[in-house]
């Protein structure tokens, strides 16, 4: 009771009291979103201004013209030339505030001369993030909500970044014109970094496209801002931005991340390796649907499931290929042969289906585009 | 005369059968009154969900369908359903007609509603849960994706929208046949002019609307794909649409709230409404802009910037027709001889707070801005002024002004008075903050959010369970009126209150103006 208390007096003071509460747009830090800010400034003064004026006069009339002070009322009730005044004037203010928002709109929209292009795809409920290559070797990864359940049903104390946090962020370049190329897998989503000023809707046969040319170092994090479904305010957005020499050295050492990924795809792992991986990629890809114990949820449950427990190949075509017109999507984007064994594995001998099957990456092969 | 003045019918089958304008407007009102309520308890989960970071009361799921059904319940059963209540009650006694052109229509386009709303708010029971992909229901989330209850909801709204056109012919059809000799068109009070325009918004975009949940119905079991990409459509094109249909939604619901308020400060002001006839020139104008300035709901769909520019200019000048009808209502107090009943109060908070909300649009129409400030709090900051500040106190006003004409009993001034201003402190509480959070970077429609956005939302929710508890208060007030408020029997109840309805006798009559009355004086002028 006291510590809501507390709260309300704390929220009530709020903009006093601490230093979190931002009250205003961020001009972020692109020559954009500075624009962008001075516009939203300029525009919030001259309708402040107006106001002030406006209302001095409602409220002057309110306190003179009481008829508890005795006041008689005059009888006027129309004026060509005032109506004309007050139908110009607001139009040329108008004028006034199209010019800037004009040349605005018009950088937003320049999208030419990109120096990279990252296309973005939004699927239910992460970002998924690939960088085109002349070469053809392009990079895509998942980036995935890494705040634990835990913090979100209030178990555990919520971290500084809580809900924005991601296992792997967007990697980008400083300096650099980037172009973004935004679409989606399933339903609408739209991908924005406040302090990027990029907002876009990621819509499912569509390719939007954004750009951004970073000038310093650092952490961007925004949040998908279209309403995709149940998990809608848990796919986060991490930008980090990076020098062009580092960006190189992270495109490299990915690049050689994916190479060792495909030799272990010849291999064959142990239980216990396909286990543990297996228990991470269910933790990032099944949970939330299927449940942290395998209890199911928006999706079947998977403790006990005939469909896990039984024939491997319905079950990994049911994981690969996804069940159409249901939120069960087609993992073999999203996993690659590894992750695909690791979670098959995982799924028929945890939570008690102890079915005692390895699936090999090997037994996978052609099931992932990943 | 004498053998054709009878009262209402016996018994309870009376409103089932009736087709007096009065009853119909009772009915309407005291419907969407409660359907104000139920929408008013999903917003009290919204907010308590929002009280504190952390998912504590509901699931994302569920939150979901909250929102979803909150705002289709406002929008479509409390706030329009009230003002055509609202239209039923007066047009007639405005314009001096015994009654709506159409009787019989008005029984069944309100009878048709209850059901709709019953078999909407169903689906909360029904497995898979109740539509939650908002009250703009985006294809594919609302088709593909969508629960198996998507069908009960697009039935609803076909539903809804059949009564909504029902409901605006006859009113078309009473204003353009009915009013008493000399009532000329420019003579007509500004609350029959703002519903004349507001009911062509109707019959022209409803039908719009009904297109659009079909292509869905079509899209769901008939494997068409009007709004699929995989199979040739377009999900873009479902904004299109919806938007076409949602923008002048927002002038429906606006326009009768303008028409209120035009009614009482005059008459609280003790002197003719300033500008007659450019306020009508202002409202056309302002429906008219409505039908082309759709897509500044989809700045980010990735618009050509052609269109981008278009859109923008065309929904930056309805600022001037708003503006004019402000200055006018300002010109309308100014120099009058002002007094503050609870009607009057809520006029000038309508006033104040809906200017408020009229230049955060102002803001929103700034395209390149606006991708800042789409689909955040800023959004539902912006659209709760309009709506609540704007038609719900609009709305508030008419009651406690035309109640005591209605049953002929004066309503608590003290209690209304205490109604308006928790209302008013627990609004501002409310939604005053969520501009903050959004331009800091709240999404709306999230059920959870990161930590720097808590204090806002606190308070936020604070100021929702306040303006929430005022309406109790407001409901108490009207059933004590009704049924023991003091006696009024002064046709006029105020002094300064002008109109044919003010001519009849205190409580109105069952049927009023069967001979009609005759018209001299232009409206609005003593
Ligand atoms: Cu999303």
């Amino acid at each position: 009771m006291g510590r809501i208390f507390s709260g309300v007096l704390l929220a009530l003071f709020a903009s006093f009291t601490a230093a979190q509460n931002q009250v205003n747009m961020s001009p972020g830090v692109t020559e954009i979103g500075a624009d962008i800010f001075e516009l939203h400034m300029l525009i919030m003064w001259i309708c402040v201004v107006i106001g002030v004026a406006v209302f001095a006069v409602m409220f002057y009339s309110i306190y003179a013209h009481r008829k508890s002070r005795g006041h008689e009322a005059s009888q006027f009730h129309e004026s060509t030339k005032v109506e004309i005044a007050w139908t110009v004037v607001p139009f040329l203010i108008l004028i006034g505030m199209a010019v800037p928002a004009t040349s605005t709109l018009l950088e937003v929209y320049d999208n030419d001369e990109a120096e990279l292009d990252v296309l973005i795809t939004g699927h239910q409920w992460k970002w998924k993030y690939e960088y085109l290559d002349e070469t053809g070797e392009n990079i895509s990864f998942f980036s995935n909500l890494t705040t634990p359940q835990e913090e979100i049903y209030n178990t555990e104390a919520k971290g500084d970044h809580y809900l924005l946090e991601v296992d792997e962020p967007l990697v980008i370049p400083t300096n650099t014109k980037v172009r973004f190329l935004i679409t989606a897998n399933d339903v609408i989503h739209s991908w924005w970094v406040p302090e990027l000023a990029v907002k876009r809707d990621a819509i499912p046969g569509f390719i939007n496209e954004a750009w951004t040319r970073v000038p310093q170092e650092g952490i961007y994090r925004g949040q998908c801002t279209e309403l995709c479904g149940a998990y809608h305010g848990f796919m986060p957005v991490v930008v980090h931005a990076v020098s062009p020499e580092e960006f190189q050295a992270w495109q490299a050492a990915k690049r050689g991340a994916a190479q060792a990924e495909s030799q272990l795809a010849m291999q064959t792992l142990s239980a216990d390796e396909l286990m543990a991986q297996g228990k991470a990629v269910y933790e990032t890809s099944c949970g939330a649907c299927h449940g942290a114990q395998g209890e199911g949820g928006i999706g079947n449950a998977i403790a006990g499931s005939s469909v896990v427990m039984g024939d491997l190949s319905q079950h990994m075509a049911i994981v690969a290929k996804g069940v159409a017109g249901t939120a069960m999507q087609a993992f073999d984007a999203q996993l690659n042969e590894v992750e695909l064994a690791a979670v098959l594995t995982y799924q028929r001998n945890a939570f008690g289906n102890n079915t005692g099957d390895i699936v090999q990456p090997g037994d996978v092969t052609g099931m992932s585009n990943g | 005369m004498g053998d054709h003045q009878h009262g209402p019918a016996k018994g309870m089958l009376r409103w089932l059968y009736t087709t007096n304008h009065k009853d119909i407007g009772t009915l309407y009102l005291w419907f969407s009154f409660a359907m104000f309520l139920l929408g008013g308890f999903f917003a009290m989960v919204i907010r308590a969900e929002l009280f504190q970071p952390g998912m504590q009361l509901v699931e994302p799921a569920f939150f979901n369908q909250m929102t979803t059904l909150h705002g289709l319940v406002m929008v479509f059963g409390a706030i329009m359903p009230s003002f055509v209540g609202l239209a039923n009650w007066l047009i007639p006694m405005m314009i001096g007609a015994p009654d709506m052109a159409l009787p019989r229509m008005n029984n069944w386009s309100f009878w048709i509603l209850p059901p709709a709303f019953l078999m909407l708010a169903s689906t909360l029971f029904m497995e898979g849960g109740a539509p939650a992909f908002g009250w703009t229901f985006y294809a594919p989330l609302s088709t593909t994706y969508a629960p198996p209850s998507v069908t009960f909801f697009i039935f609803a709204i076909h539903i809804l929208g059949v009564s909504s056109i029902m409901g605006s012919i006859n009113i078309i059809a009473t204003v353009m046949n009915m009013r008493a000799p000399g009532m000329t068109y420019m003579k007509m009070p500004m609350f029959v002019w703002t519903w004349l325009i507001t009911a062509f918004l109707l019959v022209a975009v409803m039908p719009v609307l009904a297109g659009a949940v079909t292509m869905m119905l079509m899209d769901i079991h008939f494997g068409t794909s009007f709004f699929s990409a995989a199979g040739g459509g377009d999900p873009v094109l479902f904004q299109h649409i919806f938007w076409f249909f949602g923008h002048p939604e927002v002038y429906i619901i606006i326009l009768p709230a303008f028409g209120v308020v035009s009614q009482i400060i005059p008459a609280f002001s003790r002197k003719p409404l300033f500008g007659y006839a450019s306020m009508v020139y202002a409202t056309a104008s302002i429906a008219f802009l409505s039908f082309v300035v759709w897509a500044h709901h989809m700045y980010t769909v990735g618009m050509p910037v052609a269109g981008e520019l278009f859109f923008m200019y065309a929904t930056m000048l309805i600022a001037v027709p708003t503006g004019v009808k402000v200055f006018n209502w300002i010109s309308t107090m100014w120099r009058g001889s002002l007094s503050f009943e609870t009607p009057m109060l809520f006029s000038i908070g309508f006033l104040v707070l809906f200017t408020l909300g009229g230049f955060t649009g102002l803001m929103l129409s700034i395209a390149p801005a606006d991708f800042q400030y789409h689909d955040t709090y800023f959004v539902v900051a912006h659209f709760h002024y309009v709506m609540v500040a704007g038609a719900v106190f609009s709305m508030t006003a008419a009651i406690y002004y035309w109640l005591p004409k209605w049953c002929g009993r004066m309503y608590s001034e003290s209690m209304g008075k205490i109604h308006f201003w928790i209302s008013f402190i627990g609004f501002n509480i409310t939604f005053f903050p969520q501009h903050f959070v959004g331009l800091a970077g709240m999404p709306r429609r999230i059920p959870d959010y990161a930590l720097q956005f808590a204090d806002f939302n606190m308070m936020s929710s604070i100021g929702a369970f306040i303006y929430g508890a005022s309406q109790l208060l407001f409901l108490y007030n009207v059933i004590a009126t009704i049924v023991s408020g003091e006696r009024v029997s002064d046709e006029k109840v105020w002094d300064g209150a002008e109109g044919l309805e003010w001519t009849v006798p205190t409580p109105a009559p069952y049927h009023t103006f069967e001979e009609p009355p005759l018209v001299s004086k232009p409206a609005g002028t003593f």
